[in-house]
């Protein structure tokens, strides 16, 4: 391929990668304080599908942003109750929430199939844009993918550098000893949760106003498990996470060139194939094999890479807080 | 700081974990708490610093009643509290242990912050490097690190429950230190302990609860007896182990190798007679642990051969030492040792797997004569998570089967009471006059020589050869420990 080809392709990877960047970072962020979201595929969904609807009442991209935040944040709530207040699985209570809301969104979404909506206007950012080859491939779409970098940055900073973070941190390791130190786990965990599905609300509406403008049956079926897979993965680390992100954009991005290439080859093996080979990679990169490869490797190198790979989740994740 | 608690009430369902306690510390003093397990010292403590709430009664700091019902109240008016169990964040760097807390900036100054650790711990001759993650200090050190975190938090009420168990005796000799230092400073120290010898070396005063009331409050020095006394509501001796003759052999190993994770232990030769009480000292992780599975052949001989009774066992699985009356009680009681989520009952129908059914009557009744005979605290419904350590090993005991010709044991009384361990090692020197031999664990090096007729020494890889206990002091084996044989 020319690298006019390639530029096409990244660029294609970023964009449909964004999505799932905002899903990912908001499943780490609720996973980090201890809950793990387990609808994601149905709050993407049914988000996909309610933002749509919302932007194409009021005619309002950014209302139906709003919309798709809210109800996403909304049913995060579902999982927070039953999870830090009635203390019930998270794992059953998610489960069902995402086989519920991903066929809610099929029946209350019925009337919106296929109907020409608002989507988010291109816009490229001035001087950013005219770098050869990387203004093409980050600066040269919509304010939302700008957003998702902006949103990455916050994150990881959020975690590493502020005193909040750390506590964030805290609570979803040894939720009793950050109550010693002071933090009101309950009230965190449900913050964090909510804003966690907030931000696979938008992710939901990313979509639906953006990278796949629109609504169909079942429109991001696939998003919101694979969100979950990258977050574990990426060792609960927003950027890695973002990276994972990334990586399945450009997986996608290879598969629908691959389409034009491959005519024979049935359309459903090349829609499937991104995540197949993204669960082979995130398997291979978590395993040992990735130590065998790196033995030759001088040794600080070496430990600086596990290092950076090793992920260990919350130790607190899933479990609920009770103080004795 | 003075702390004044008066008539302070806490139940937990029907138990009245504290009953009407009055306690008064001055600043500048150090003020033991001393009580046997399940006394209530915990609950107080815990209620001091915000961490469970009172049911009534005050609390009084200099004089002003205040009032705390979190950690975040007692953090504001300077009562700190270091945990049994460590809170704290193993995965997160010391560092970032240091600075999870809420005062301070939305910024992390981890410049300032290392500056101002390093100098807290440079004050106290503690050493921790900011950089290190906690799961890879020791209990000690995580404890020095949550002790500077509190002071920096400017702590004026330190309280400290248990803090001597599983650390270093020169971490100890450090902590006494620093605790001594602090009281100097003007600071009220409340130390809390079931362990005697730790009271007398350290505190000024000492006040003794027993189930959940004060039973007396004492200046130190004062005889350990009175203490004792005040401990248990009763005078208690300590059980003495009669000489024992040594005509049959119980287990023998020869030119045995026994593979560890870091090391090939070597034995020569070693007999054990029936009756006899075999101590096995060393730093843990030495290979006792090893040593002791091998002999239940729940791990398998490298190299040599093992006999029980002249029976060669080399090699067979641990079902058939099982069936020559082989017992071996793990350290760890609710992991190995007891099943949690399984009540007293359930592990008496267990042990006893007579036909397809459980007999429920029949199992109920074993199950509360079991509990009767073996003084456990607890019914037979009682999930075996929920008894206090001393009952849990209470209950371990009382499911050894009858007649044993081995038992195999490590740290037999490790965090019990006084009581508990006097019981426990009655319990089992009654075993040892009906035949059955004794091997044990401990890093308690007296215990060690009180119980034991034999020692074993493991160090560095090493096992020496075995020495009489009578001719034994803690010095010489602690020298002895350290690779000197």
């Amino acid at each position: 391929m020319a690298t006019e080809q390639w530029v096409i392709v990244l660029a294609t990877a970023v964009a449909s990668a964004t999505p799932l960047v905002f899903a990912v970072l908001g499943e780490t962020l609720s996973e980090r304080a201890g809950v793990i979201n387990l609808s994601a595929e149905g709050t993407i969904m049914f988000c996909a599908m309610a933002g749509f609807a919302a932007a194409l009442a009021t005619n309002s991209v950014l209302v139906g942003f709003g919309a798709a935040a809210v109800i996403g944040a909304l049913i995060a709530l579902i999982v927070a109750f039953s999870a830090i207040t009635l203390k019930q699985s998270q794992t059953a209570v998610g489960f069902v929430l995402a086989l519920l809301f991903s066929d809610l969104s099929s029946f209350l979404g019925a009337p919106l199939v296929r109907i020409p909506g608002p989507t988010v206007p291109a816009f490229a950012i001035p001087v950013l844009s005219e770098i050869p080859i990387l203004g093409r491939l980050f600066f040269s779409s919509d304010p939302l993918v700008y957003l998702s970098y902006v949103a990455i940055a916050v994150t990881w900073v959020f975690f590493y550098r502020t005193r909040a973070g750390l506590m964030l941190r805290a609570i979803g390791e040894q939720p009793n000893a950050a109550f010693v130190r002071g933090a009101d786990v309950v009230r965190l965990r449900y913050l964090y949760t909510l804003l966690g599905g907030a931000l696979m609300g938008i992710a939901g509406a990313a979509f639906s106003l953006n990278f796949k403008a629109g609504w169909t049956f079942r429109h991001t079926g696939g998003y919101g498990w694979i969100a979950l897979a990258i977050v574990i993965f990426g060792g609960w680390n927003p950027l890695r996470a973002a990276l994972g992100a990334y990586l399945f954009g450009i997986l996608q991005s290879l598969a629908s060139v691959a389409q034009d290439q491959f005519q024979g080859v049935p359309t459903q093996v090349l829609n499937v194939a991104p995540f197949v080979l993204m669960i082979v990679l995130l398997v291979v990169t978590s395993s040992g094999w990735l130590e065998r490869l790196l033995a030759g490797a001088p040794a600080p190198v070496r430990r600086r890479v596990l290092q950076a790979l090793h992920a260990a989740p919350p130790a607190a994740l899933g479990k609920p807080f009770r103080q004795d | 700081m003075n702390v004044e608690l008066s008539h302070i009430h806490k139940w937990f369902g029907s138990v009245h974990a504290n009953d009407d306690v009055s306690l008064t510390v001055r600043a500048g003093t150090i003020h033991g708490l001393l009580g046997e397990n399940g006394a209530g010292k915990s609950t107080l403590v815990k209620i001091l610093s915000g961490y469970i709430t009172h049911d009534a009664g005050t609390i009084r700091l200099d004089g002003k009643p205040v009032t705390i019902r979190t950690p975040t109240d007692a953090l504001r008016w300077g009562v700190g509290m270091l945990h049994q169990d460590p809170m704290d964040f193993p995965p997160l760097s010391v560092l970032e242990n240091f600075m999870a807390r809420l005062d301070g900036g939305f910024w992390l100054n981890r410049r300032a912050a290392a500056r101002e650790l390093q100098t807290l711990a440079a004050r106290f001759g503690f050493s921790l490097n900011p950089e290190a993650h906690v799961s890879e200090l020791t209990v000690g050190e995580r404890q020095q690190l949550e002790m500077l975190r509190l002071l920096s938090m400017g702590a004026q009420v330190l309280i400290l429950d248990e803090p001597t168990t599983g650390i270093s005796a020169t971490q100890k000799a450090q902590l006494f230190a620093a605790l001594r230092q602090l009281a100097d400073q003007g600071k009220a120290v409340i130390f809390v302990s079931h362990k005697l010898e730790d009271i007398e070396a350290l505190c000024d005063e000492v006040t003794v609860l027993r189930r959940g009331r004060v039973v007396g409050h004492v200046a130190l020095p004062c005889p350990p007896e009175k203490l004792v006394e005040m401990m248990f509501g009763k005078v208690l001796s300590a059980p003495i182990k009669p000489h024992t003759v040594r005509d049959q052999v119980a287990l023998e190993l020869k030119d045995a190798v026994i593979r560890t994770d870091r090391f090939d232990l070597h034995l020569e030769h070693l007999t054990v007679c029936s009756g006899e009480v075999i101590g096995l000292a060393g730093l843990e992780g030495s290979g006792q642990q090893a040593f002791l599975a091998t002999c239940a052949g729940v791990q398998r001989l490298a190299r040599g051969k093992l006999w029980l009774a002249g029976q060669e066992m080399t090699h067979k699985p641990h079902r058939a030492f099982l069936d020559r009356g082989v017992c071996y009680v793990p350290a760890d009681r609710l992991s190995e040792g007891l099943i949690a989520g399984l009540t007293i009952h359930e592990h008496v129908a267990l042990r006893s797997p007579n036909g397809f059914f459980i007999n429920r009557a029949h199992v109920q009744r074993l199950a509360e004569r079991a509990i009767q005979t073996y003084s456990i605290r607890g019914a037979p419904g009682t999930l075996v998570e929920r008894l206090s350590g001393g009952n849990q090993q209470r209950t371990q005991l009382a499911l050894l089967p009858d007649p044993l010709s081995v038992i195999l044991m490590e740290h037999p009384t490790r965090g019990l009471d006084i009581e508990s361990t006097l019981w426990v090692w009655q319990q089992l020197i009654a075993r040892c006059q009906q035949g059955t031999a004794i091997l044990f664990a401990s890093s308690d090096l007296d215990e060690i020589i009180s119980y034991s007729d034999r020692v074993l020494v493991f160090s560095g890889g090493r096992v020496s050869k075995p020495l009489e206990a009578r001719t034994l002091t803690a010095d010489q084996l602690g020298y002895m420990i350290g690779g000197k044989f």
